[in-house]
């Protein structure tokens, strides 16, 4: 861990911006903050561009926060509304051409791999619904068949937000929308079972209203991709603008449709199971046994 | 801190770090008779990748495939096949943000698919060399040598050199990355060779020695931060300006690229240096010249012999840089001459177009011949050509009337 890049030069704290003394002094960098520590410390993405209630970027700024080790974590994205608020973070942020950032996550993790060895740098993907299920398909399909070893977050909206509310692979059947005029013809793309089937290690879907289980997923999902191999988070992030939800209703709305068609679901291989156990200690994957045996001793 | 030389070390595969300069100026040569293809795994096999992602597409896939070997073997860190053209240049961009020095071959559909990432690469300053083995793109569908892929490329940012031989081949693929990774330049190149011409017939090319290598890329030498967290100071972005429509947003867009064009300049000087000049010249006092790129060159070469045998003096401008392009250089090598023909391999004659763009009396230069689709080009068409501009009656050619 090389932490030395966020400190100051030797005299040059009085003119560095506030912003950034505030990082330096009050940022989360090698410390292990959580999401009930919000308001306690300077977040690696505070400041940003967004829509007035828009839940992708809560759940942005928790996945952040969730990042094991954010002073070695590098992002990966593309076009669209989560772009721009994870493009303004105080972590460097790829971004390449349209729906290729699987294919730039692989060249990079495999270049990191071979320049630090078993020193851990993180990347992590996060990408729309239209940048991962659509353009960017053929690359996170194929980056998971190659057990790439990062983590892809897709910030499921259901809807091209950025480009103005067109309709998307993962729109639901019927949803009128742009390019949709007399409604999407059919389903949403199920890419928890193609994420399954291409040999994910761990694969879950979240909402943002439940901040501990958003940072317990996206911590397992980065921990395993280190050593085991391709894991995929999909959160649902509603567009409240393209899908008219009151600002005040974005949290009841995520509620809703977490109860009606969007549950939390795990899926943790059993070889990443004994990953988390014996690398970093989960006890939830602590074979029975062995757990009993600790208990005794 | 001074920084810790690696000259003279080993690698793993016990290859000694040597001086580029060394190298490939001083070192013995050893006269080796390979295909094309061959020539590229060997001069790859001395330079120091550590990244090659590989695609099949006709005529690069063999030299892809011998990488593959080389990678088998351990000169490589790390080599894998993409699933297109378009995903394999996003890789290679990835492995470069992470500071690997980077290696890629495509062709002709190929370089059409990877479009979007050539202008991506300049502007993100990755310095990834991409051998283009110039086939057709057009429909119906034509696996045949072809150069008009060139014409895209030199409107992307990348440096874009256009091999003869081989031997500039070899010799290029390794300057090349001299040339790429200064950091005041820093910029892709797009090595490009005449498909089938040059990677599937053999050659007699000089080789360094097997147990000399490149050294190492160094990616903290590159003017913008490494993806790695370990590069100071911490990016913190406000205001991104894809998200502005103002004129600090359009100003900043607008200085990046023409600081890319202006890197690609700014290679000239260590160009000129590595490839002994930007164009090489024969005979330049001649009242007619052949001018031109990759092997419409050697084809020239054999036409100035052909009309020599009848008395007919023709010099040669081989342009060897398309970008940067060498527009000094062009001016003074033909001001003497009132005849200049382009022979070219591909329909739209672009290297007419740029010769005329760049000269004086630009009503000199004769846009052909050019063949396309595959078509040879034999020297007598050549010849041809520059009888009928000097008015001498010559005998007409079977088949075109």
């Amino acid at each position: 861990m090389s932490l030395d890049y966020v400190k100051f030069a030797p005299g040059f704290e009085q003119f560095m911006p506030k912003e950034y003394r505030d990082m330096v002094e009050h940022g989360p960098f090698g410390k292990k903050t959580t999401v009930s520590q919000m308001g306690s410390f300077k977040e690696i993405l505070e400041e940003h561009p967004m829509c007035a209630g828009c839940a992708m970027t809560l759940f942005i700024r928790l996945a952040i926060i969730a990042f094991p080790n954010p002073e070695d974590t590098i992002t990966v994205g593309t076009a669209g509304c989560g772009r721009l608020a994870i493009s303004q973070a105080a972590i460097p942020f790829v971004y390449g051409n349209y729906g290729d950032q699987n294919g730039v996550a692989s060249g990079l993790s495999r270049g990191l791999r071979l320049r630090f060895g078993d020193k851990p740098k993180d990347v992590v993907v996060i990408a729309g619904d239209g940048g991962t299920a659509d353009i960017g398909f053929q690359q996170v399909l194929h980056s998971w068949f190659r057990k790439e070893r990062f983590t892809t977050i897709m910030l499921d909206n259901e809807v091209y937000g950025n480009t103005g509310g067109q309709e998307s692979g993962m729109t639901t059947r019927g949803a009128v929308l742009k390019m949709a005029p007399l409604g999407k013809k059919f389903e949403k793309m199920d890419m928890v079972t193609m994420a399954k089937v291409a040999g994910c290690s761990y694969i879950a879907t979240v909402v943002p209203n439940n901040p501990r289980r958003v940072e317990s997923v996206i911590k397992k999902a980065v921990l395993i991709a280190r050593d085991i191999g391709p894991t995929y988070i999909q959160a649902y992030t509603s567009c409240n603008i393209e899908y008219a939800i009151p600002t005040d209703k974005v949290m009841e709305d995520a509620k809703t449709v977490e109860d009606d068609r969007y549950k939390f679901t795990e899926y943790v291989s059993d070889e990443a199971k004994a990953y988390l156990a014996e690398r970093y200690g989960y006890k939830e994957f602590m074979p029975k046994a062995v757990s009993a045996s600790v208990t005794t001793a | 801190m001074e920084p810790t030389s690696v000259i003279g070390t080993k690698n793993k595969k016990g290859q000694v770090f040597t001086d580029p300069r060394i190298m490939m100026r001083e070192a013995p040569r050893t006269p080796s008779f390979y295909t094309g293809s061959e020539v590229i795994k060997e001069a790859i096999r001395r330079a120091s990748i550590d990244v090659m992602i590989a695609y099949p597409i006709t005529p690069q896939s063999e030299a892809a495939a011998l990488i593959g070997e080389l990678f088998a073997e351990g000169y490589i860190g790390d080599y894998f096949r993409g699933e297109s053209e378009f995903a394999v240049m996003s890789q290679c961009a990835g492995a470069a943000f992470g500071g690997a020095r980077v290696f890629t071959t495509t062709a002709g559909p190929g370089t059409m698919r990877a479009m979007e990432n050539f202008p991506m690469w300049a502007g993100a300053r990755l310095p990834i060399q991409c051998i283009v083995t110039c086939r057709g793109i057009n429909s119906p569908l034509s696996i045949q040598p072809d150069t008009i892929e060139i014409s895209y490329l030199m409107q992307t940012g990348m440096l874009v050199w256009h091999a003869e031989t081989a031997q500039d081949f070899y010799d290029w693929i390794l300057v090349g990355y001299m040339v790429s990774e200064e950091p005041e330049v820093h910029l892709p190149l797009a090595l490009c060779c005449d498909g089938f011409f040059v990677t599937h017939t053999k050659d007699v090319v000089d080789l360094t020695p097997t147990d000399m290598c490149l050294p190492p890329y160094d990616p903290y030498r590159s003017p913008v931060p490494c993806m790695d967290m370990e590069c100071p100071p911490v990016r913190m972005m406000r205001d991104p300006f894809i998200m502005k429509s103002n004129y600090i947003s359009y100003a900043t867009h607008a200085s990046w690229q023409q600081e890319v064009w202006a890197a690609a300049e700014r290679s000239r000087k260590h160009t000129i240096a590595w490839l002994n000049g930007l164009i090489e010249t024969e005979d330049v006092e001649a009242d007619v010249l052949i001018v031109t790129s990759g092997t419409a060159v050697s084809q020239g070469r054999e036409a100035i012999r052909l009309l020599a045998d009848e008395g007919i003096r023709v010099g040669l401008v081989k342009i060897k840089t398309l970008r940067p392009w060498p527009e000094e250089e062009i001016k003074e090598a033909t001001k003497h001459a009132t005849h200049i023909i382009v022979p070219e391999f591909n329909v739209i004659g672009w290297m007419a177009k740029e010769i005329k763009a760049t000269i004086p009396r630009s009503e000199r230069v004769i846009a052909g011949p050019r063949v396309c689709g595959g078509m040879t080009m034999p020297p007598e068409i050549i010849v041809e050509e520059i009888k009928r501009a000097l008015g001498v009656r010559s005998g007409t050619l079977a088949g075109r009337g």
